[in-house]
């Protein structure tokens, strides 16, 4: 993995761009499912063109701050905003809209559609931004296996594959921060390698990604920036790299 | 056989009107998992509005479908809005009753501004019988049922499969939790298959007015029961399914009906339509949902 670990001293130089202005920034977040606080107070920011990682372990309430970014559960209380936006004002379905592009828990894709079927549905709302076409064979080039598979059901796909169309999805909404969730989970190691391989190839090409793992040495190795979340807080955050070798973060998530 | 030929025609016009109700119960079911008890009641106002449109408007044919079509479309996005969409997450069961509600609700709301008393439902097309080769006679109600009902499904069946609307209605029945992340908005798509089913009811209701043209409020009950069914038989959930459903119950009580006192035509029928559920208990083109984490 080492050689797709961005080098720190250049900056975070990528796609062209230079991460500085930020996009996505939570503060004092809270969420609550019933009586229930998954999160609690919350505060975090991406920038353009940053790798993000949100590590922690099950139950930390990872999948809930994706879930509140995109909109699908209310926030209890805190401010989160996109592009100086403030999110809140937008029901779940508008947040595509704005850029945002979600890869849920469990992949999500829709077995019951073609491959082909589930990339274009991700294009429902999408209004002249750029060309639809182009970005379909942009994802058949960046996952040639659904290329081969574009007019099988989904449902009949590897749970790898499924991951794959999973990001591709993401992709054809034009987004550009794209929140994953778990994407490693319940893949063989190197389908993992795989993945993480096209994720850092996605981020060249200028998507910012906000990347939600368990598989905590991984997610560091690509990320530029990380936060570990323990029961619905914040407890570090830091360079990645830093993170890698925090003895606080090595003895609770790195095994070491 | 000419006259099991003739009788196929039968059951093709009979079918037809089975099959455009039963799409609505399928598609309804397939996107919120409901049965909607209150669908064959939505025909029966179907019918009534399109008597209004043909008898008090004066409306000729294809205009009176159209506007029965809108009229009763509307009926079902409001029931939908008013009635289901609070109970969305609540126990299937209080949703399934609030149906039936729904449905003794429009039987008594026609019963109490229409009257008991049934109606006859003007003819909208000229009559007239056609020759076909093999000793076959066709009359113009038969044309207009069995057209209008395949121009519909086909349509219907084009939407469902090659739009991206169609395609949301699809994800939706399988899981309607990721669908926001595409971009679209669930409720708009639910209206919409209201909207939808509730107009081919409707267009069930008027055809139906042309070939047994007699209308009462209760004439949704037995009919709706028995679009049902198709869509079980079919596969609920089913588009192409609740298709096949409706034309197979069509024609298993014509041809009972051909050979049996006529008594003994509901009891056979769905005594093979029963025993075609026990030896394929999800229908003929469903298929096991299945299982979702
Ligand atoms: N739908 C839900 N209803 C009630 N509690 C939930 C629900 N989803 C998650 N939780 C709880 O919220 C906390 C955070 O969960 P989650 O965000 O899924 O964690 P993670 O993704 O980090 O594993 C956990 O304690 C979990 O049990
Ligand atoms: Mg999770």
């Amino acid at each position: 993995m080492s050689e797709t670990r961005p080098d720190p001293k250049h900056g975070l130089a990528l796609g062209g761009t230079v991460a500085g202005e930020p996009l996505l920034t939570l503060e004092d977040v809270h969420v609550s499912y019933g009586n229930i606080r998954a999160v609690r107070g919350i505060s975090m920011e991406v920038r353009q063109g940053e790798i993000v990682t949100l590590i922690g372990a099950n139950g930390a309430g990872k999948t809930t701050t994706l879930r509140a970014i995109s909109r699908l559960i209310p926030i209890a209380q805190g401010r989160m905003s996109y592009r100086g936006r403030d999110l809140t004002r937008y029901p779940a379905h508008q947040v595509v809209g704005l850029g945002i592009c979600h890869v849920p828990e469990g992949r999500g894709v829709f077995a019951n559609l073609t491959v082909r079927e589930n990339l274009m549905l991700a294009t429902y709302s999408r209004r002249g931004k750029g060309d639809i076409n182009q970005d379909l064979e942009r994802v058949y080039s960046t996952f040639p296996r659904l290329a081969e598979r574009r007019n099988q059901y989904a449902g009949t796909l590897s749970g790898g594959e499924q991951q794959m169309l999973a990001v591709g999805r993401a992709l054809m909404t034009g987004g550009d921060l794209m929140l994953l969730d778990e994407p490693s989970m319940g893949l063989a190691p190197i389908l993992v390698e795989e993945i993480f391989r096209i994720l850092v190839e996605i981020n060249r090409q200028g998507t910012t990604l906000l990347l939600v793992e368990q598989n905590a040495r991984m997610a560091l190795q690509i990320a530029h920036r990380a936060y570990v979340l323990e029961t619905g807080a914040i407890r570090v955050s830091g360079p990645a790299r830093e993170l890698l070798d925090d003895p606080r973060v090595r003895e609770a998530y790195l095994g070491a | 056989m000419e006259f099991w030929l003739q009788q196929t025609l039968n059951a093709l016009q009979l079918g037809s009107i089975y099959a455009l109700i039963a799409l609505g119960y399928t598609m309804v079911y397939g996107i919120l998992r409901l049965i909607n008890f209150a669908h064959g009641d939505i025909f029966m106002v179907g019918a009534f509005v399109g008597l209004a449109g043909a008898l008090w408007l004066g409306l000729p044919m294809v205009p009176t479908l159209l506007f029965t079509m809108a009229c009763t479309a509307l009926l079902g996005v409001t029931i939908e809005r008013l009635a289901y969409k609070p109970l969305r997450n609540a126990p299937r069961v209080s949703a399934v009753i609030t149906a039936l509600g729904i449905g003794i609700f429009l039987e008594h709301f026609v019963l109490g501004t229409v009257g008991a008393e049934p109606r006859a439902f003007p003819a909208l097309i000229a009559g007239g019988r056609f020759d076909l080769p093999g000793g076959l006679t066709v009359n113009s109600v038969q044309i207009l049922i069995i057209g209008v009902s395949v121009v519909l499904m086909l349509g219907l069946d084009w939407f469902i499969r090659g739009t991206l609307t169609g395609m949301a209605m699809r994800a939706i029945s399988w899981d309607r939790s990721v669908v926001p992340l595409m971009g679209i908005n669930v409720d708009r798509i639910i209206s919409l298959t209201f909207a939808i089913g509730s107009a081919l009811a409707a267009a069930g209701g008027v055809l139906f007015g042309q070939a047994y043209p007699i209308i009462d409020p209760y004439m949704g009950i037995l009919i709706g029961w028995k679009a049902f069914i198709a869509a079980v038989v079919g596969g609920i959930g089913n588009i192409r399914g609740a298709m096949l459903g409706g034309y197979i119950l069509g024609m298993t009580e014509i041809y009972v009906a051909a050979v049996l006192p006529s008594t003994y035509r509901d009891f056979v029928a769905f005594t093979l339509l029963l025993l075609l559920l026990v030896f394929r208990p999800t229908g003929i083109l469903g298929r096991v949902q299945a299982q979702k984490v």
